[in-house]
């Protein structure tokens, strides 16, 4: 890995964290709240009572999935953020296998649980083969968002519509099989939850210890040597998009299965999940292990964030301007990282 | 001088004062008692140097010895743990490149830092003054700067088409067009021809004669003296001697660099017989260039098991291009056969068919830069036993063998999870040819082998490669290093304009006749090379 460098990076990132924080307090003294008051009951509201730590541990689940794919993506220079649109895939799969697939009892859960992967994992390998045509990828996966909020939005309203629903549009609920178990009185999920931990520390595996993640990080981080090498720049994309792709589907069979127990409308299913995944992952430097702790972290920001809109009556959605900073932040501690990348190479 | 003269920085204050004194006042530039630690090495140990105006002084060393470091530190890269630097008597501190440039400090550095994107103009215009300079005025200086040294540059040339030999001289054109009063120039001849290196020296004169300062670092002896005036020596960090290039010779610069003598004389002796049967038989190769145009034409050649043969060319004439092609990186129309086997596959493929390949840029292809020693060492076979296991890597294998082979090339890091970025070029250099050495190859496809290394190293790699031969592998040896060539080839080719002229054998060849040959010159016209074989029809 990035050795020595290591704990610069973390420091960097810390750092940036930090200051995404300041400059946040900042726009709360602005708006007429005293910064100590925001911090402290987003603290209360979330890791001081039960019921904020399972929001929290609701909005971890595909935050930790997604993130740790699109961790490995960037390690292979593979620039996903069409999460959001793999997220809609997988769910829209998950419902359909839910819904109209005559799967027995027993395998209706894991037939969820692939059919959302695959449901993902099919959506970003439109744009890796995009890629191999010149299409970039950034520019794809964003456009396969737009397609996708509109495909749930034409099954929900047209051939997927519930019979009992009237003026609503989302489907019938799922039958109970198809239903996630979760810790009692909260919408934790903990199927899911425990795929996205096994997940996250199987990819840092794979990433670090296996033969794809080797070629991976060459691929990624000299694509000359790979080349060089003879190693297959387009099947590693193809594997990485079908990963990325299938965890963020896997998070959408989450919501669906393990929450809303029906197909509905885009917005509801995902909060910007594939989008804050992205710092999920930037925080995380591309480690999908580490994301077992940034996602908590924006876990916590998220649900705290929509509880200060409740409870201090704030005029914007907090959790905006959270992310926003934070990800500014992380862009220009960039520039501190690399810096000490070229100063190595004179 | 008049051209020079108006590329000329602003003065900087408290600095044309002293600039006429030259030798009688105080140095041009002094630094004294430098220190710099990073993890596990000293890399400049309270080194005191100095360099008047109008004196070129060479930096020897061996590979690691700390010259880059030194010169990083010139330029504001680095910051010393310890020590001061002068400027024409006064102490200055410099905190970036920038304020270096500002200073009148300029370099060449050792790889190429250019934005491979961009055309050559617009790299030049980059980081000038205000950033406002136009790429077009620029391309005009460049060309001027180019007639008048012969230093050949194309500004509109995109940099990514641009071999290393070239990206080098943009360097060069880059920091004499920021006018600089002490220029750096870290290893500038590693990947210029011969000619090239000449026009260099041409260059060095004139601005030595201007007064200016010019380190020079190389590990080519012979260019040393003929360009120095006096050396400085490095090794592990010290300074252990300086002596003025009059009087003193290649063997007495050697002895002081690595503390015991070195033989220079040829390393070849006897070579395969005629019996030797062909290795690698190439027919009718064609391929296209980067730029669509044709890079090889109709080349056909033979290489017998155990020998070496030298490809001599200018950069540019179709060898990169003739390497990439047999390492499988590059498509072309022809056929190859190794060990009568048709040679075919990707690079992957012929590599474990016997196929080894020191390339051109060893940053940019050879090496993954932020990835450890270790593990740049795997990446040849990272996927086969012992360093795998089905899908998972073995790390203590890899450590073990790349612990191994640190140890037998000699590759001095400070571990073997250091990141290879970390090492200096010519350690880059070994950890290369242990990784593509290490599999007993047939076919060692060596591009400017010992490209960066040092006078020991440099013997240590025309030994293994030789010590191979004794085992039956062929060598295809590139190089632009006419001494290189003759001192271990059986046979030499030159390549002009993407056709093969050759092999001669090498008794039959000189520098010179090789030189006119590299220029396009008919080949019957030259005494001597016209009894090589003409087996392959491109010389009719
Ligand atoms: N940024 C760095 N961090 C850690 N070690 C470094 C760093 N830069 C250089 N070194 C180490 O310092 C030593 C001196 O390196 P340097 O590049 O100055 O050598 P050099 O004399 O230029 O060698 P060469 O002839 O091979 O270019 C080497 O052991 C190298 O590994
Ligand atoms: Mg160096």
């Amino acid at each position: 890995m990035t050795a020595p460098s290591a704990a610069r990076t973390a420091l960097v990132t810390v750092a940036s964290v930090v200051v995404a924080l300041l400059i946040c307090a900042l726009v709360f003294v602005f708006a007429g709240q005293s910064p100590a008051e925001v911090y402290g009951t987003m603290l209360r509201g979330t890791l001081g009572d039960p019921t904020g730590l399972a929001e929290v541990g609701r909005r971890t689940i595909p935050l930790l999935l997604i993130g740790t794919g699109l961790a490995l993506a960037f390690r292979a220079q593979f620039f996903n953020i069409g999460a959001e649109g793999q997220l809609l895939l997988g769910a829209v799969f998950a419902a359909g296998t839910a819904l109209f697939l005559p799967v027995p009892g027993a395998l209706l859960i894991p037939a969820v649980f692939v059919a959302g992967f695959v449901g993902g994992g099919l959506w970003a390998l439109v744009a890796a083969a995009l890629r191999r045509v010149n299409v970039n990828e950034i520019l794809s996966t964003l456009m396969l968002n737009y397609i996708a909020v509109a495909l749930v939005t034409y099954l929900i309203a047209g051939p997927w519509k519930g019979k009992d629903v009237r003026g609503y549009i989302y489907t019938d609920n799922f039958p109970q099989g198809a239903w996630l178990p979760t810790f009692s009185g909260t919408q934790v999920h903990w199927p899911t939850l425990l795929l996205g931990v096994a997940l996250a520390l199987g990819l840092q595996w794979l990433l670090t210890r296996s033969t794809f993640g080797y070629a991976l990080r060459v691929v990624g981080e000299n694509p000359g040597a790979a080349h060089y090498a003879g190693l297959s720049s387009t099947r590693v994309a193809t594997l990485v998009a079908l990963l990325t792709g299938g965890l963020a589907g896997l998070a959408g069979a989450g919501e669906v299965a393990g929450i809303h127990h029906r197909l509905l409308e885009a917005s509801q299913i995902s909060l910007g999940y594939g989008f804050t995944a992205v710092i999920v992952a930037w925080l995380a430097r591309g480690n999908p292990a580490l994301c077992l702790i940034t996602a908590p972290l924006m876990g916590v920001i998220l649900a705290g964030g929509d509880l200060l809109k409740i409870d201090l009556n704030l005029p914007f959605r907090v959790v905006d301007i959270f992310s926003g900073v934070i990800l500014l932040c992380l862009i220009a501690s960039e520039v501190f990282v690399r810096h000490r990348v070229q100063w190595g190479r004179a | 001088m008049k051209g020079l003269a108006a590329l000329r920085p602003a003065p900087v204050k408290g600095w044309t004062v002293n600039q006429t004194q030259s030798s009688a006042g105080p140095p041009a530039l002094r630094l004294s008692g430098i220190t710099k630690r990073f993890p596990g090495v000293v890399a400049n140990d309270a080194v005191d140097l100095t360099v008047h105006a109008g004196e070129v002084l060479a930096l020897l060393g061996e590979n690691g010895a700390g010259k880059s470091t030194l010169i990083s530190i010139l330029y504001g890269l680095y910051q010393p743990d310890e020590g001061a630097v002068e400027l024409a008597g006064q102490p200055v501190r410099i905190g970036s490149p920038a304020q270096a440039r500002r200073l009148g400090i300029g370099l060449v550095p050792q790889h190429p830092l250019l934005v491979s994107r961009h055309t050559v103009a617009e790299n030049l215009a980059l980081g000038r003054v205000g950033g406002l300079f136009p790429a077009r005025r620029v391309a005009g200086q460049v060309r001027e700067l180019s007639a008048r040294y012969g230093l050949e540059v194309n500004p509109e040339a995109r940099v990514s088409d641009l071999s290393p030999g070239e990206k080098q001289r943009v360097e060069i054109v880059r920091a004499l067009l920021g006018g600089a009063r002490v220029l750096i120039l870290d290893e500038p001849t590693s990947v210029l021809t011969p000619q090239e290196a000449e026009g260099l020296f041409r260059v060095m004169r004139e601005l030595k004669a201007d007064g200016r300062s010019l380190i020079f670092i190389s590990h080519k002896l012979d260019e040393v003296l003929a360009v120095a005036d006096r050396v400085t020596v490095l090794r592990r960090g010290k300074v252990v001697g300086g002596v003025p290039t009059r009087g003193a010779t290649r063997e007495s610069l050697a002895e002081l660099m690595v503390g015991r003598s070195v033989d220079f004389t040829r390393k070849r002796a006897g070579g395969p017989g005629a019996e030797a049967g062909a290795l690698l038989s190439v027919r009718d190769l064609s391929a296209q260039g980067a730029r669509g145009l044709p890079a090889l034409r109709g080349v056909s050649f033979e290489l017998r098991r155990g020998e070496v043969l030298g490809v001599a060319g200018i950069a540019g004439n179709g060898q990169s291009e003739l390497v990439e092609v047999l390492a499988g990186l590059h498509a072309a129309t022809g056929s190859v056969t190794l060990d009568s086997q048709a040679l075919t596959g990707d690079a992957a493929a012929r590599f474990r068919s016997g196929v080894a390949h020191i390339p051109e840029d060893r940053i940019h292809s050879g090496t993954v830069p932020s990835m450890t020693v270790a593990e740049n060492l795997a990446l040849r076979d990272f996927e086969r036993p012992p360093l795998a296991r089905g899908l998972a890597r073995d790390l203590t294998a890899t450590d073990e063998r790349a612990r191994r082979e640190v140890e037998a090339y000699g590759v001095a890091t400070p571990g073997i999870h250091t990141p290879t970025r970390l090492l200096s070029g010519g350690n880059i250099q070994k950890l290369i040819l242990a990784r593509e050495l290490a599999g007993q190859p047939k076919l060692i496809l060596a591009v400017h082998p010992t490209y960066g290394l040092d006078i020991g190293a440099t013997d240590q790699v025309h030994r293994v490669l030789l010590d191979r031969t004794g085992d039956g592998a062929g060598v295809l040896l590139v190089s632009e290093d006419l001494d290189e060539l003759l001192s271990l080839s059986d046979r030499v080719a030159v390549m002009v304009g993407g056709s093969l002229l050759g092999p001669f054998p090498v008794a039959e060849v000189t520098r010179e006749s090789l030189g006119l040959l590299m220029g396009g010159a008919h080949p019957h016209s030259i005494p001597g090379a016209d009894q090589g074989p003409t087996q392959n029809g491109v010389m009719a």
